[in-house]
């Protein structure tokens, strides 16, 4: 494959050209390289990792600090999974350069139960099916991405359901780097057979360790599934407990082991009393283990405002305690799967509160009485209770059996309806045989008896021996299959959308290449179901089809309605057909004063006509909002409401090389008149050859201002640095004319 | 409700005999009891086997997701998957002197089957 350029966009074609061939560049999970009081710029950050070649930092650091993007310690999360994971690739790119290293992809409705591993390019619902054809391009895809932002890139999924240990082998061979891996979410929330989770389970585990990959657990579904979340957190304690020592006795390193742990209650409940309490206690019993910290979303609505909100008050949490990993949500998650924009939105709202919030445990710290102490105290005996009666009633198996787990009491309080499996019920039950003496698997990271002595006590150490070694020592032996069903597959689904690629055309997305979808946001003076129904006409009437409300606010039960609206537009775009005027330029700091310091300017400024507004031009001229008297051009400053004549009189006085007017009143176009005017005032005074003219305004379009006369117009998003760039090129300009 | 226990929160009376543990010694305790907990669990995945371990064993020794479902199926068919089906497929390569890979894709078709069972029967148990 070609080595990527920034410019270009990402050729899912040649990703998937040779595919059979290739392996991943690396295998295992890679933590952020935390630098100790990392300098940049003035400033010192204390909780920061080795910065990016390439990123972009939040909205406010490209506005006023050039970029400024320091990376927080923790491994920050993006779970991205529209179904087709061709076009997850472009939204991973682009979720990496705003600080993401761990992709984590979601699986297709069903896969849980789909025994085996599912092959090709198929299209998922809510996520993709995983298949080794899917995650070789996208670990291929990652290796390339990682390069282009210059920080390894973790990839991460699944594995669970009925098909853990095949699912596990294939992410070890393909150079998967982290996944989900916990039997209690298949009992629990999957309803496989328990027994089965446990046996295949301890396989999966054993597999996932030879590779150093990262393992989270599934305990946080309970707080999900709960009725009260808040009241599960002596049995959340409690998987965690039970996934995570049972993974360490099959073989994984502890510091590979991720409790996946969520603050269990959300605002409006006083939830900082619940979740601080749960976080602390949670980082007290598992010292030795990683904790990969998520939102809450139990609380979760179609708001995306409030669940952004919960994300920051979640990762003050995170960092008042500790986090390793720090998921992100995305603030649409609860109305649709999420769209590109919001998982980049997540990955800034992580960003920049992480970053907000560094070295605060240098001022603050939690308080050791009252409390905190005492909350903390007491969810660890609740929790050392559980496992007391668990063990009490005959086990794991038997408590499940008797609905211990996702009861809504808090325990030991118990209401009678927790989730119980049989332990001979389930999906799978029935599956699981006992190895007999004679029983030989020669292949590497076999859990449990294995009786390869009976053919080469030499062996013994090393199953795969037997065979000249297995797959995970000889890749070559993998088998790669393509595609099996000839209709649902990713060459299919390019062609379709084909006329978009690397064309002139354009069209929106939100998750796939020309899928048509835009957002509207409406405010309704009405009721809330009144404007629910006319915003969908307003969206028909604009000509969106398939408009759906996806989210509204009451602000009042009759004065008004928010609505958010999303829907289709059928047409689409030749983007050769834009008129787009050049981007304005910008000379540096540097060039400016040093051609300022060669030749003096000096500006008359004015806001003209009978408009009393100022704010505007004092910006572009104060030295204190970075305007031009910052490199020292020397400025007359008439005021407002000033009469043409009289600014241009006024720079015939004082000899000035530039006139700059404001024009911010726009009525009947008087803005554009008064810039005639003074265009042809100078003219009639003889001076339009040797003065520079520029007007600005709120309202001014830069190319109608030219067309009056003048030499320059600024719209409202023009600076201090414009103005003075295009005094200073003007100025040269007009010197070589003279020569 | 689902007809499991009910109980009022006796968290008072139940946690006397935790009150005088120090917060190091209780955290001992949870893993002490968290050990306790998964023992026999791991001793059933130690001593236990699934279809789904089977494939990902003949994954490992160079079979496709395809070819490792009927592989499987077979052994369970056959009552062999406890010898573990990798290792049916590697002793009928070296019994017939063949490479693993055709030993497995000609059982696939249904050959050596009849064999395996005569060397594995009577073995083991």
């Amino acid at each position: 494959m070609k080595k990527v350029d920034i410019n270009e966009k990402m050729d899912i074609r040649d990703i998937l050209n040779d595919l059979e061939n290739y392996r991943p560049k690396r295998k295992g999970w890679t933590w952020r390289k935390k630098v100790d009081g990392l300098k940049v710029g003035p400033h010192i950050y204390s909780d920061c990792s080795e910065p990016l070649k390439n990123s972009i930092g939040i909205p406010a650091a490209v506005r006023y600090f050039e970029n400024l993007d320091p990376q927080p310690q923790e491994t920050i999360t993006t779970e991205i999974a529209s179904g087709r994971f061709e076009d997850d690739i472009r939204r991973m790119r682009m979720a990496a350069w705003h600080g993401a290293d761990h992709i984590m992809v979601i699986r297709t409705a069903g896969q849980s139960h789909y025994d085996g591993l599912i092959e090709g390019s198929p299209q998922g619902i809510g996520g993709i099916p995983v298949t080794r054809k899917q995650v070789r391009a996208q670990r291929k895809a990652l290796d390339f991405i990682e390069e282009e932002v210059g920080r390894p890139i973790n990839y991460h999924s699944y594995v669970s359901g009925v098909a853990g240990p095949d699912i596990a082998v294939m992410f070890a061979e393909e150079g998967v780097n982290g996944a989900h891996q916990d039997p209690q979410y298949n009992i629990l929330y999957r309803n496989i057979n328990m027994v089965r989770s446990f046996v295949d389970a301890a396989e999966s585990k054993k597999v996932m360790a030879h590779v150093d990959m990262a393992q989270i657990d599934g305990a946080h579904n309970a707080n999900a599934t709960a009725r009260d979340a808040w009241k599960v957190m002596p049995e959340l304690i409690v998987q965690h407990g039970i996934n995570s020592i049972f993974s360490h006795k099959v073989g994984m390193k502890k510091e590979n082991i991720c409790l996946s742990t969520v603050p269990p209650s959300a605002a409006p409940v006083p939830c900082t009393k619940y979740d601080l309490p749960y976080a602390v206690a949670l980082r007290d019993i598992f010292s030795e283990y990683k904790m990969r910290a998520q939102q809450n979303t139990k609380y979760i609505t179609s708001s995306s405002r409030e669940a952004t909100v919960t994300h920051v008050m979640n990762m003050v949490i995170s960092k008042l305690t500790s986090a390793d990993i720090q998921s992100t949500i995305t603030p649409d998650e609860g109305r649709n799967v999420p769209w590109h924009m919001f998982n980049i939105e997540a990955c800034d709202t992580a960003k920049q509160t992480l970053i907000g919030l560094d070295g605060i445990l240098e001022m603050v710290e939690l308080k050791k009485d009252g409390y905190l102490p005492e909350q903390v105290r007491e969810l660890k005996e609740r929790a050392v209770l559980y496992l007391e009666e668990l063990l009490e009633v005959g086990g794991y198996f038997e408590a499940v059996e008797q609905g211990f787990f996702v009861d809504s009491g808090i325990y030991p309080e118990r209401n009678g309806d927790g989730i119980g499996r049989k332990i001979n019920g389930g999906i799978g039950a029935g599956t699981v045989f006992e190895r007999d003496r004679d029983y030989m698997a020669p292949v590497t990271a076999h859990y449990g008896y294995n009786n390869v002595a009976q053919y080469n006590e030499a062996s013994v150490d090393n199953p795969s021996n037997l065979i000249d070694g297995c797959t995970l020592e000889k890749p070559g032996k993998i088998i790669f299959i393509d595609e099996l069903d000839e209709n649902d597959n990713v060459n299919n689904r390019l062609e379709e959308c084909e006329k978009y690629r690397n064309t002139n055309l354009i069209k929106p997305e939100v998750e796939w290449l020309a899928d048509g979808i835009v957002q509207m946001e409406i405010f309704l003076p009405t009721s809330k179901r009144v404007a629910e129904f006319a915003a969908i006409e307003f969206a028909k009437k604009m000509n969106l089809k398939d408009s759906e409300v996806i989210h509204t606010e009451v602000l009042h039960p009759s004065e008004g309605t928010r609505v958010q609206i999303k829907g289709r537009v059928e047409f689409d775009l030749d983007m050769s057909t834009l008129e787009i005027p050049p981007e304005p330029e910008i000379m540096s700091n540097e060039e400016l004063w040093e051609e300022i310091e060669r030749k003096p300017l000096k500006v008359v400024a004015a806001t003209v006509g009978e408009d009393e507004h100022s704010v505007g031009l004092r910006e572009v001229i104060d030295i204190k909002h970075g305007g031009i008297e910052k490199w020292g051009i020397e400025v007359e400053y008439l005021g407002t409401s000033c009469p043409v004549e009289k600014l241009v009189d006024a720079a015939i006085e004082l000899n000035a090389d530039a006139i700059l007017a404001s024009t911010i009143i726009s009525h009947d176009d008087i803005h554009y008149k008064n810039m005639r005017k003074i265009h042809e005032y100078a003219v009639e005074k003889g001076i339009r050859d040797k003065i520079m003219i520029a007007c600005g305004g709120t309202q001014v379009t830069p190319e109608i201002a030219v067309q009056q006369g003048v030499d320059a117009g600024f719209d409202k998003t023009s600076k201090g640095v414009h103005v003075a760039t295009f005094l200073v090129k003007k100025r040269r300009e007009m010197e070589r004319n003279e020569n | 409700m689902k007809g499991h226990l009910k109980r009022e929160d006796d968290f008072k009376e139940r946690r006397k005999h935790l009150a005088n543990l120090s917060d190091e010694e209780l955290k001992l305790r949870f893993w002490k009891l968290a050990e306790k907990a998964v023992e026999p669990l791991l001793e059933l995945a130690k001593t236990h086997t699934t279809p789904s371990i089977e494939r990902s064993v003949l994954l490992r020794m160079g079979f496709s997701s395809l070819e490792a479902k009927p592989l499987v199926e077979g052994a369970i068919d056959r009552g062999l998957i406890s010898k573990g089906v990798g290792h049916l497929v590697y002793r009928i390569s070296k019994e017939k002197n063949i490479p693993l890979r055709q030993a497995g894709l000609e059982m696939i078709e249904g050959k050596h089957w009849d064999d395996a069972v005569v060397i594995f029967r009577g073995e083991g148990k």
